[in-house]
């Protein structure tokens, strides 16, 4: 029965690797929307794989649902055991199916919303090779597939933001984030090596068993091995300071920022940890230091989200902040709750970012909120949409989102002591999630509408004369390189709408999972991956997480209601605010100054060292020691043995009986 | 009678020939002289063969022989060419390939 489940885990991978080749070589010969349509089957058939991989778990014994299974053996050498080997445990077959569940809708919306792209073809293998990659990192069973998978969704992640390649803000956003990835990668392989200098082994489960016996408790080491897994998991998901790619990652197309940027990717670091939990909780330090980044930056993200203007970064700074929540949780132990979180915000941020496109298809390519209002009437569903996603992300009830959150904060107000303070910034996180997140609604669809939005009542979707650039207003074309001349609401489009509507039911009941006192399902079904911990055994009392839950519900409805009163009831309040506090709000608006801090500490410093090097090392090192000095050499020698060269027989023949001569008296006299 | 009285024939030659290609201008008498280096290097083989008693030496000596023969040959046809395209048939002339 166990190879069944892991014959099943396998095929999760091959589907959409065979749909990245399939497409990535035949799209010059797939007529129409098919490679779309070829895309979405390939993860829809891996969907399927990955729910049969869930009911072969199901009938299993708890305490027997931890498998491997391994391909071929890749290289046996030095005790370095690097087998194509994958681990199915309840964690990553939960993963497998948040991922590859939402992938599949994602995937459908695309069609549509890519359609008219000169890229579709190459647009659809991308998105295939994201979810193998994923899908490949969530399931690898030692750490070299891990890293793998890590570095490959880092690379789809590249192609994916600089997609529109012509765009100059989109490829320079794709190296950014390629770069802050790559630290993190290194910052991987190197926790790793350090791992396996100690306990000899890249095979997890090996791993963890031998954590304990090797390291002492909290040891120096293993905290610095777990610092540089997490900065691997920090570089990946986005958190201070290496978060600054994710808002220029919106240069993508816009499902691109719902599955790479909001539901899959940037949560690849709250997997590694949660997989890594026996090293974590074995170093404490390294954990706090984890739940403590992860804290600043729901905070640092939330409030910059309340200025932003672009709709997609606003979504992008509120990712950043719910995944804050999720590392924060995985790395005080609440490995269950910051699982569920990641996975009710997968649908309701997903749903979001399909809105949001579909409102920017409205808009003719427009991303500012300054230019949209009053889409109410003109856009019913995807308001209806962007509503239900906004709600279960500042976390009313009984939206999944305040299931999922305040099962955190329950859990942080449960270890008590300073794991308060945490929960408490996290309530303070969740009023500010409830102000930026209504912000954006009513600035979108509340007020007077806007002349697309009046266009779009009487019929007619809006298109710009000319394609600009929503980040800098160049003029763009529609060819291959920059976004195709197709606009799409979900209004008019089924595939948009099935999707939507899909990942809407997902967001308002996905939370009956996990309801406290009721049931436990997602704990119970996640409690073999981590039988072995200590802190997921924290019970928290089902009277306190109400009480938890009754708190974040008024903490959302605070958050709303101030909301409502600065951008609807009075709307010139925010103007006014702006004003008054204008510091504050400068600061806000250039994101806390990280991107100039990196500059400033990273960038410059690298870039005088390159001119450095150019002016100085180049001409004097290189130009003058390597170069000049070996042709000098070679042309002294040279001229040496031209010297030799007189083109007169006879000098020939006189050094070579001269010197036949002396090889013979030499034999002659040592015989003798 | 005394195998060194040959030796001491054949090393004479063979310096012979040695001076003469190195003093010689002229390519024919190089040539020439070459020829009596190679034959008093014949003559040594054939005296060790004459003094060992086998015949391997004497074998060595007839491969010499034709040797030189083919060497004469190519050596005689450079001269001829060299005759041919009114070049000094001297080889201190002949230094083109000099460094």
């Amino acid at each position: 029965m166990s190879a069944h489940i892991t014959t099943f885990a396998w095929l999760v991978l091959l589907f959409p690797l065979v749909g990245t080749i399939a497409i990535g070589l035949g799209y010059r010969w797939l007529p129409g929307r098919s490679a779309g349509w070829i895309g979405t089957a390939a993860i829809f058939l891996s969907f399927v794989v990955a729910v049969l991989t869930l009911i072969g778990m199901l009938d299993r014994e708890a305490s027997h649902r931890v498998l491997t299974s391994s391909l071929w053996s890749y290289d046996f050498s030095v005790g370095v055991d690097a087998k194509v080997q994958i681990l199915v445990d309840p964690l990553s077959v939960f993963m497998i199916l948040v991922v590859s569940g939402v992938s599949a809708l994602i995937h459908l919306y695309s069609v549509t919303y890519m359609w008219k792209d000169r890229g579709f073809g190459r647009y659809f293998s991308y998105l295939n090779y994201f979810v193998f990659s994923m899908l490949l990192l969530v399931l690898a069973g030692n750490f070299i597939l891990l890293i793998v998978g890590w570095a490959f969704v880092g690379a789809a992640s590249y192609l994916l933001i600089s997609f529109w390649y012509r765009r100059t803000t989109a490829t320079r956003a794709g190296l950014k984030a390629f770069v802050i990835n790559v630290v993190g990668d290194v910052g991987l392989v190197l926790g790793t090596f350090f791992l396996f200098k100690h306990t000899g082994t890249v095979d997890f489960l090996k791993t963890f068993h031998e954590v304990r016996h090797v390291f002492a408790y909290d040891s120096p080491d293993l905290v610095a091995a777990c610092l540089l897994l997490l900065l691997g998991a920090f570089a990946k998901s986005a958190q201070v300071p290496l978060h600054t790619w994710l808002p220029d990652a919106m240069e993508g197309p816009t499902p691109v920022s719902a599955l790479i940027h909001a539901a899959t990717m940037v949560t690849a670091g709250v997997y590694l940890i949660a997989r890594m939990h026996p090293l974590f909780e074995h170093a404490v330090t390294a954990a706090d230091v984890g739940a403590i980044g992860g804290c600043l930056t729901l905070l640092i993200a939330a409030t910059v989200a309340l200025v932003q203007t672009d709709i997609k970064r606003v979504i992008a700074y509120s990712t950043m902040s719910q995944i804050g929540y999720m590392i924060m949780a995985v790395c005080v132990g609440a490995y269950a709750a910051g699982l569920f979180h990641l996975m009710t915000h997968a649908f309701f941020k997903a749903l979001l970012f399909m809105a949001a496109g579909s409102i920017i298809g409205a808009m003719a390519g427009v991303q500012s909120l300054d230019r949209m209002g009053g889409f109410r009437r003109a856009l019913p569903f995807t308001f209806a949409a962007f509503v239900v996603g906004g709600l279960a992300l500042s976390g009313m009830p009984p939206f999944s989102g305040w299931l999922s959150k305040d099962d955190i904060l329950a859990f942080l107000d449960a270890r008590h002591g300073d794991f308060e303070v945490l929960g408490i910034a996290g309530y303070v996180g969740a009023f500010l999630t409830g102000i930026y997140t209504f912000r954006m609604i009513f600035r979108a669809f509340w007020g007077a509408p806007v002349p697309e939005a009046r266009e779009l009542e009487q019929g007619h979707l809006h298109h710009a004369e000319v394609p600009r650039n929503p980040m800098t207003g160049e003029e763009e074309d529609n060819e291959i390189g920059f976004p195709g001349p197709g606009h799409y609401i979900a209004e008019r489009e089924w595939p948009m709408k099935v999707a939507m509507t899909m990942l809407a039911v997902l967001a308002v009941f996905a939370g009956v999972l996990q309801i406290p006192g009721v049931d436990n399902a997602v704990t119970r079904f996640l409690a073999p991956t981590f039988a072995d911990s200590r802190l997921a055994h924290i019970d928290v009392h089902t009277g306190s997480a109400w009480i938890g839950l009754i708190v974040g519900a008024l903490i959302a409805i605070a958050g709303i209601a101030v909301a409502y009163r600065v951008w609807v009831a009075r709307p010139g309040t925010s103007t006014s605010l702006r004003e008054r506090f204008a510091a504050v709000y400068g600061f806000l608006a250039h994101k806390w100054y990280f991107d100039e801090l990196i500059d400033l500490v990273v960038v410059r410093p690298v870039l005088w060292f390159g001119r450095i090097a150019d002016t100085v090392l180049e001409p004097a090192v290189i130009g003058g020691v390597v170069t000049s000095g070996t042709v000098g050499v070679v042309r002294a020698g040279s001229a040496a043995v031209r010297r030799l060269q007189t083109g007169f027989l006879r000098y020939y023949a006189a050094a070579m009986i001269v010197c036949l001569s002396g090889v013979a008296l030499y034999f002659l006299i040592s015989s003798s | 009678m005394d195998i060194a009285w040959y030796l001491v024939v054949s090393a004479l030659i063979f310096c012979i020939g040695a001076g003469g290609v190195l003093t010689r201008r002229n390519p024919l008498t190089i040539l020439l002289c070459l020829e009596l280096m190679l034959n008093g290097a014949n003559l040594a083989l054939v005296s060790f063969a004459r003094m060992w008693g086998g015949e391997s030496g004497q074998i060595f000596a007839l491969i010499v022989l034709v040797v030189a023969a083919c060497e004469v040959t190519v050596g005689l046809g450079l001269i001829v060419a060299i005759y041919r395209r009114r070049l000094p048939v001297d080889v201190d002339e002949l230094s083109e390939l000099h460094g």
